[in-house]
């Protein structure tokens, strides 16, 4: 199995969550990138920045309140 | 009203946000407020000082409704969608500055952002100096988010933190209908704690309880949309994501066309409402604002809406925006119609310089 690669977004500004999603996605290029979040915001345009570089994403809200946002390619 | 909510957050949300703000802006002007200023977030900032009396400038001091409503609107469809998320901890000291710094430049141009869309849709086509000078500040920022810029991480805070903005601006409207008057000068006359302008910009304004409505309606709209008009440039630039500036080209396409109908359109560069000529200037100082919003990650106006959802981070920026203002007047920094104020362009170099330093220095602390 391969390694799932973790960013922890939590409580960075706009634009920082989508920066580092971007940058690990292009670095991964393909399997399994997991980023936490913790606004909705956040959640949104990282979802949307994924989905429109092909990645397939699925959110699961946390107890906390904070999103695991699951990317796959 | 999830749907609602499912609308608003897809991409139609911040091209409706925009329209709305490109009919009901101009209409404000033809209510009262000032020409091309139906919305600026700085100029209304720079107003709620003055009524203060943080400044003096007695041309514009009135308490504007629209803030007010701008930020319990974003706290109402926060609370309502569950995103009331009292937060902080990310570097607010230099949040104040930031704010501070957007204010001297935007005051050297005479308008936020929002100002500079809106003013090019009535045909104030110095505008375009402007935002040709917010593009190149947040290309500036740009580069710096790019080489590591962070203002570090923000945390959850106890639910009363949230609550004193909208604290703030409950104050705010109460002095606003109240307007006090038991503070005496010299003669023994009253006056203040609450100025008022009696002519100039600060005495046009649209009827508070109508002012108050429109702000609300945006706020709720701009916090469900994510609506910014800083942001809507720097995603296309940084990822050609044309999601929030599909929204700004709303806005100008609409007050455009709502301009047209209400005959609110004159097209030039000499004799536009609250404006000055020096193109120089008006691009330099939107250079310095673009730079510091880009930094603080959101125009005037976002960081208004984060306020409403508990962000205690955009409540300092705001701070800082409307003290930054006081200081704009008291020191001669904020522009006339006449041109640039004796220390605005000074105030452009020395904004800029810390703020290129805070680029290059604010790094995330390693735990």
């Amino acid at each position: 199995m391969s390694e799932i690669k973790t960013i922890d977004a939590r409580g960075l500004s706009c634009p920082q969550p989508v920066m580092l999603t971007h940058q690990a996605l292009q670095k991964a290029g393909k399997g399994t990138v997991e980023v936490l979040v913790d606004t909705s915001t956040a959640r949104d345009n990282v979802s949307r920045a994924a989905t429109s570089s092909g990645w397939k994403v699925a959110i699961e809200q946390q107890p906390e309140g904070s999103y695991r946002i699951v990317l796959k390619k | 009203m999830s749907s609602v909510s499912r609308f608003l957050t897809s991409r139609w949300g911040p091209i409706l946000t925009g329209a709305i703000v490109g009919v009901l802006a101009p209409l404000l002007v033809r209510m009262g407020n000032p020409g091309n200023m139906g919305i600026c977030m700085v100029c209304f900032d720079r107003d709620i000082a003055g009524a203060l009396g943080l400044h003096r400038a007695s041309a514009v001091q009135y308490i504007r409704p629209e803030i007010i409503g701008c930020l319990l609107g974003a706290l109402v469809a926060a609370l309502i969608f569950r995103e009331f998320k009292p937060r902080t901890g990310s570097a607010p000291i230099v949040r104040f500055f930031l704010g501070m710094f957007a204010v001297f430049g935007a005051l050297v141009f005479l308008g936020c952002p929002w100002r500079a869309y809106l003013r090019l849709a009535g045909g104030d086509w110095t505008a375009i100096f402007g935002i040709l000078g917010l593009i190149g500040g947040i290309g500036l920022g740009i580069v710096f988010l790019r080489t590591g810029f962070s203002l570090g991480r923000s945390r959850s805070a106890p639910k009363a933190l949230g609550w004193i903005m909208p604290a703030v601006m409950v104050t705010l409207l109460v002095l606003l209908l109240a307007a006090p008057q038991f503070g005496r000068d010299a003669s023994g006359n009253l006056t203040g704690p609450i100025f008022f302008s009696e002519k100039g910009p600060g005495s046009q304004h649209a009827p508070w309880i109508i002012a108050i409505v429109v702000g609300l309606v945006i706020g709720f709209l701009a916090q469900r949309s994510r609506f910014c008009t800083v942001g809507a440039v720097r995603d296309m630039v940084m990822t050609r994501d044309s999601h929030l500036l599909n929204g700004v080209i709303a806005l100008i396409v609409v007050a455009f066309i709502t301009n047209l109908v209400l005959g609110q359109f004159h097209s030039g560069f000499e004799n536009q409402p609250v404006a000055q000529t020096n193109e120089w200037w008006n691009f330099g100082g939107m250079v310095l604002a673009g730079l510091a919003f880009t930094l603080a990650g959101g125009c005037p106006g976002r960081q208004l809406f984060l306020s409403g959802e508990g962000d205690g981070d955009a409540a300092i920026f705001v701070i800082g925006m409307i003290v930054g203002a006081g200081f704009a007047h008291n020191f001669t920094m904020a522009s006339s119609t006449a041109g640039p104020g004796a220390f605005g362009p000074a105030a452009v170099l020395v904004g800029l310089a810390i703020c290129i330093v805070l680029g290059l220095t604010m790094r995330e602390a390693k735990a």
